[in-house]
């Protein structure tokens, strides 16, 4: 399962394992993608030692996915965040987990501008919230949908939205 | 004598209702309500090589109001629904629907939650065509079609139109669906079934391993 990891790399999860006893829960690699997997309780405060000491100013991605029924899976969902140092070129993803009920998260908008509308659709998709949000509400689905459809167990044909319109005739217009 | 030897060969009596729906075929003005890949063969239809102005279609109008053929092109998901009704509302009479491909028709490969399983499901279409996308040919003969049944059916006022007061569409899909079986993604990886039984309320009984466990 792990690779080598590249000195850097190396020394940054020995940095982040001695800031955050407990916080790093353990890292992997696979075909120079380097992941550190971290408690979700300081995901926030990793996060923010990453930006602010390991130079990765820029967050590439923020997305999710739902574990249920996932072989060998500990938790119901993941949340990962892709991580860039511009300056040098490096990469890290930053996995981190939630579980039912109240899947919650702490939100990194404050680090990163652009976590806001990522995570406006992990929340529209699979509901879970990120504590400190600016605007937490929905993005892309209407406003009044109810559920969460990536969620493993919400229907794969939903629960009537496609069905729910007025029909219209050709007599009425 | 005849009305036609006194006229000269300059004069040709019609009816009225074919006059007008001569007019109307030959000068049908689009609308691209193109949401997914058949706009690219929409686009493709409409440029030197296949030409819709051949067919008086050329004028593509962005706007319904100036339009009198709406061709549905690509999947319409349920949030697009209400637009696209209103678009069709407002597009003046004498108007026609083209839904065009497979997505349009009958909702294609998305089966899934959002995408609205054809839209005669909420609209009157009168010319489908099938195809995924289909080709510009396809999507000419569908104008063709519709050409002849304008000239066949229509009339000065539209009172054709009246008499379709009824949904033409398939009922809908909800019906089809039994309730005590839900379709889950992915399903049982022992047993390749994605049909597990649920309660009313969609949550299917699969949750109970992850229900309250927390790390």
């Amino acid at each position: 399962m792990s690779e080598e990891f590249p000195p850097v790399i190396q020394a940054l999860a020995e940095a982040v394992s001695s800031e955050f006893p407990n916080g790093l829960l353990g890292r992997t690699s696979f075909r120079g993608n380097h992941r550190f997997h971290v408690c979700p309780k300081q995901s926030h405060a990793i996060l923010k030692y990453l930006k602010t000491r390991g130079g990765f100013g820029m967050l590439v991605d923020l997305s999710a996915a739902d574990y249920l029924q996932y072989p060998d899976a500990e938790d119901r969902y993941g949340v990962w965040y892709c991580l860039l140092d511009v300056e040098n070129g490096r990469r890290l993803i930053v996995k981190t987990n939630a579980n039912d009920p109240d899947p919650s998260l702490d939100s990194v908008v404050d680090l990163w501008e652009g976590a806001n509308w990522m995570e406006r659709e992990v929340y529209d998709m699979y509901g879970i919230e990120f504590r400190n949000h600016p605007d937490l509400r929905r993005i892309l689905l209407p406003d009044e949908f109810v559920g969460h459809p990536l969620r493993r167990d919400y229907p794969m044909r939903g629960k009537g939205e496609r069905h729910n319109f007025p029909v219209l005739t050709r007599a009425e217009g | 004598m005849a009305l036609e030897d006194f006229l000269g060969d300059n004069i040709f009596v019609t009816k009225l209702n074919d006059i007008a729906s001569w007019c109307r075929k030959n000068s049908l003005w689009p609308m691209p309500f193109a949401t997914a890949c058949c706009g690219i063969e929409l686009m493709a239809t409409g440029a030197s090589k296949h030409d819709i102005a051949r067919f008086g279609a050329e004028a593509f109008r962005f706007t319904p109001r100036q339009c009198d053929l709406m061709i549905v092109a690509g999947r319409v998901v349920m949030k697009m629904v209400p637009v696209l009704q209103r678009i069709w509302l407002q597009m003046p009479e004498p108007k026609w629907c083209i839904s065009m491909g497979a997505c349009a028709s009958s909702g294609g490969v998305f089966d899934t939650y959002s995408v609205v399983q054809g839209i005669d499901r909420f609209l009157p279409v009168d010319v489908y065509i099938p195809g995924c996308p289909p080709r510009p040919e396809q999507l000419l003969q569908a104008v063709i079609d519709l050409q002849d049944k304008i000239q066949r059916t229509g009339t000065v006022l539209g009172s054709e139109f009246d008499r379709r007061i009824r949904p033409e569409g398939p009922r809908p899909l909800a019906l089809e669906v039994p309730q005590e079986l839900q379709i889950v993604a992915p399903g049982n990886f022992a047993s390749s079934n994605r049909l597990v039984p649920g309660n009313c309320n969609g949550q299917a009984n699969i949750l109970k391993g992850f229900n309250g466990e927390k790390r």
